[in-house]
């Protein structure tokens, strides 16, 4: 497997605290990598560190060969990461249209475009010339999610997805994740819903206090040992891939 | 029959009270930043405008297509060496920097081309002295209807820019989140910086206007700071069709002092001003307290 | 961790020989009539003018977090009412006492409508406020429009005696109102200010009586404004609008508490000694003094934010004038423990 993301000795800090501690990852092209842990593992920090938005964060990024490490958040995106940050953030004064439109400042050429998202997304359909302030928390995340894929990514990162959605809506969120994963969309999900994540991922990597201190093929690990991992009563059962 | 030709007038030079204050209402809306140096800014341009007319006697409208794209550099270099600076200090620290750059402005003009009041009205035939009748006695003048035209043009101008292209988006998106607009591709800073080019352009056009429609010395960049302010604040900051409607108002209300009192033009304007925010504070006070007996269910 | 025990003081060695040294210079002023020439006293004067002037808009934008660039609301509006009381035959010195405390009043109005606006709007509704004012003073027949009048009734005392007067004035002044400065940011009202000033949201939902706060910081920062107008005017004995409205007397203001220091007690001071002494030598210069003052606002505001006392009391953790807390251990060895 050829890694389309490499990740080399990252850490990255929150004014003191080290949030995110060494941390090297290998991405496989077409591969979906969930990243679990408890709340403050540094998972968020982790993501907003690869896409260059966090500015203590320091550590090599490689994408599709290409060093990544001197670059700023917008060229990252331009190179091909995206990321759908945690509580969406849209352009609440914008319009669906608008919000999806932006991204194509990322200027890269690739089969997502506006057409192309309604029709991946197809709730949007209807509000498209609706301000995203007025929109519900199902409709923000599948713009957010639209919005990154605007971009043409290389690498899709998702930070928590489903959650404030209601479970209807978090069904949604997932069968146009599925379709994504099915058409060859290398994913990174950072998720709560431990099922959910494992039923769509390849492959799983637990975070704990800003380590990676688990990391298996999904289809040969337990929900105990994530548990146990999330925890970190287990930290013998390193398993490597 | 007076009144009816002061309200006219008074209409016409909102015109180009909006002219001035639409940058710096863009700008404070778009940006979050008030720059106090923006009356300074229009006054160089006019001093620009005038060396090109004396010295190269080039017409004043010909000189704006080297000046403006001149104003606009300088806004680049403003946003990047101070704004930028200053914004990462505090949201007071712009008003300070600012501010002093007017200070510093304005005192270099003065040691260039001294105290004399000039005018750029020579240089531009008799289009200052020329007017059309209306009705009866009442005469409006072409210059003043060119520079409401020139206004309704540039602030729609910026305002489909603003709406119907990408840039536009990407400097909407960036006055709300210029975090997460980098998550887009939208590269933040350039559209900060973009977003003064623009604001600092329109100071170049009202500068022409400012120095061909009245005389102007190197100081006379605070007093139009302050009408810009004023037309901006009464019209809703941000809001580029609500600062021609505050420039119209402000204009209105000096036209009427004026007729009353000498003292009258600058009393009535300032008045004005302070009365719209008292009204606007005391409407939003008694709406929140509505709403909140409202929603606790008292009324 | 070794045992330890903890003290919260403001009582610091720099702090004590601080205030003795303050209380000799302050006997030292009190006797400079005996001791200097009349022109040496006007600039002293002047100093105590600066001094003023730097306190007031300190309080307001560096504790209260208020910037305003129209202070010289009150600087002219107090040195009118002067020139009004006094022609209406009020004795002139209880003139300009009456005037300090009539802005004084006339701030509290003001502060209802202005505190309302937030940030720049504050600052340049301010700047407004003073020209409106500007222009009514001007209505009235005793100032003579911009030609503008004199405090005629200071002449009826002897030139010495009248310096000397005016000093003393200016000292007591000075000294009253860097007390209430120090007492204002010392006391209950200070822990608000400050606590606004850092987050504003925050501090309304602990209970800081955040507007009630700020209105006391205004009130001062419009009497010290007002106290340094009736002195600046009985120092020039002419009055003339354009000038004391002028918005250079917020421009100084800015200069000497960017380069003083921001929000700091001794700041305001060697800010307004430091703009004294640059007036006095550069001052000559004109325009490129002024060029200088507007490039040395903009330098400071983007380079040194804390200014010159600023950064000095960060380096060396000097606090002369015992504004904040210090948590001193009684032991050595303390290190390893966490002061809580």
């Amino acid at each position: 497997m050829t890694p389309i993301l490499i990740v080399e000795d990252l850490n990255a800090y929150h004014g003191l605290l080290h949030a995110v501690r060494g941390i090297s990852l290998r991405v496989g092209s077409g591969e979906v990598l969930a990243l679990v842990g408890a709340n403050g593992a540094g998972k968020t920090t982790l993501l907003r560190s690869i896409i260059g938005a966090h500015p203590s964060a320091q550590g090599r990024i490689v994408l599709m060969q290409r060093d990544l490490t001197a670059l700023s958040a917008y060229q990252r995106v331009r190179r091909g990461v995206a990321l759908v940050p945690e509580g969406r953030r849209l352009f609440a004064e914008l319009t669906v249209e608008e919000n999806l439109m932006l991204s194509r400042s990322a200027g890269r050429p690739g089969i997502w475009n506006v057409e192309a998202v309604m029709d991946a997304l197809p709730q949007l359909k209807a509000i498209r010339n609706v301000k995203a302030r007025s929109l519900s928390g199902g409709q923000q995340q599948a713009t957010a999610i639209g919005r990154a894929l605007m971009t043409n990514p290389l690498v899709l990162m998702l930070d928590e997805v489903s959650l404030g959605l209601s479970p209807a809506a978090v069904d949604q969120v997932y069968a146009a994740l599925h379709r994504l994963k099915a058409s060859g969309t290398t994913l990174i999900l950072v998720e709560q819903d431990l099922g959910r994540s494992l039923d769509l991922a390849n492959r799983v990597a637990c975070m704990l206090e800003g380590r990676i201190v688990l990391q298996a093929e999904a289809a040969n690990i337990t929900r105990d040992q994530i548990t146990d991992a999330y925890f970190g009563v287990a930290r013998r059962h390193k398993a490597e891939d | 029959m007076v009144w009816v030709n002061q309200v006219a007038q008074g209409v016409l030079l909102g015109g180009y009270y909006a002219m001035v204050a639409c940058g710096l209402s863009f700008m404070f809306g778009v940006m979050r930043v008030i720059n106090l140096a923006h009356g300074s800014l229009a006054v160089s341009s006019a001093f620009c405008l005038w060396v090109i007319a004396d010295v190269y006697g080039v017409s004043p409208f010909l000189g704006l297509f080297l000046v403006v794209p001149l104003l606009a550099f300088v806004g680049v270099v403003l946003q990047r060496a101070i704004i930028e600076r200053s914004m990462r200090a505090g949201v007071l620290v712009p008003i300070l920097s600012t501010f002093g750059l007017s200070i510093v402005f304005d005192n270099l003009l003065f040691e260039t081309f001294g105290a004399d009041t000039r005018s750029l009205a020579p240089f531009i035939g008799d289009l200052p002295y020329e007017a059309w009748p209306v009705y009866g006695d009442i005469y409006v003048g072409k210059l003043a209807v060119v520079t409401f035209g020139c206004s309704i043009v540039i602030i729609g101008s910026i305002s489909v820019f603003l709406s119907r292209t990408q840039w536009g988006r990407a400097i909407r998106a960036t006055a709300q989140d210029p975090d997460t607009v980098a998550m887009t591709g939208v590269n933040p800073r350039a559209m900060a910086a973009l977003a003064a080019a623009i604001a600092t352009a329109t100071a170049a056009v009202a500068g022409a206007f400012l120095a061909i429609r009245a005389t102007f010395d190197p100081y006379s960049g605070a007093p139009q700071l302050v009408f810009a302010f004023e037309a901006a604040v009464i019209g809703g900051v941000g809001s580029l069709w609500g600062t021609l409607a505050g420039g119209v108002l402000l204009g209105v209300a000096q036209s009427i002092g004026a007729q009353v009192n000498s003292q009258g033009f600058m009393i009535a304007g300032h008045a004005t001003f302070l009365l719209v925010l008292l009204l606007r504070g005391y409407l939003m006070e008694r709406y929140l307290r509505f709403r909140f007996e409202f929603l606790t269910g008292k009324r | 961790m070794q045992e330890s025990i903890y003290f919260v003081t403001r009582r610091t060695t720099p702090a004590i020989v601080g205030g003795v040294a303050a209380s000799f210079l302050v006997v030292l002023l009190g006797m400079a009539p005996l001791l200097l020439s009349a022109s040496m006293l006007d600039r002293l004067t002047t100093l105590f003018v600066y001094i003023m002037l730097a306190t007031g808009w300190n309080a307001l934008a560096g504790f209260a977090g208020l910037v305003s660039i129209g202070q010289q609301l009150f600087f002219g509006l107090s040195a009118y009412a002067t020139i009004r009381l006094s022609d209406a035959g009020m004795p002139v010195f209880l003139a300009m006492l009456a005037s300090i405390a009539v802005v004084g009043a006339f701030a509290v109005p003001v502060s209802w409508l202005m505190l309302r606006l937030r940030e720049g709007e504050f600052a340049i509704g301010m700047w407004i406020l003073a020209e409106l004012a500007h222009f009514i003073v001007n209505l009235d027949g005793v100032v003579q429009g911009e030609t503008g009048t004199s405090l005629i009734a200071l002449a009826t005392f002897s030139a010495e005696v009248r310096q000397a007067l005016i000093y003393w004035t200016g000292l007591a002044s000075v000294l009253t109102l860097l007390g209430i400065f120090l007492f204002l940011i010392r006391g209950k009202i200070g822990l608000a200010i400050q606590a606004i000033r850092d987050n504003e949201e925050a501090a309304q939902s602990l209970g800081v009586e955040t507007l009630n706060a700020k209105r006391t910081v205004f009130l001062f920062a419009a009497v010290c404004a007002a106290t340094a107008g009736v002195l600046w005017l009985a120092t020039a004995i002419t009055f003339q609008p354009k000038t004391f409205f002028g918005v250079q007397w917020t421009a100084y203001m800015i200069f000497m508490v960017l380069v003083g220091g921001i929000a700091t007690f001794e700041g305001t001071i060697l800010g307004a000694l430091i703009f004294f002494l640059v007036e006095l030598v550069f001052g000559p210069f004109g325009v490129w003094y002024l060029i200088g003052l507007g490039a040395s606002a903009i330098l400071f505001s983007l380079v040194f934010p804390r200014g010159v006392w600023g950064s000095v009391e960060s380096r060396l953790g000097l606090d002369l004038a015992a504004v904040r807390y210090r948590i001193r251990m009684s032991k050595e060895g303390g290190r390893n423990g966490k002061p809580s």
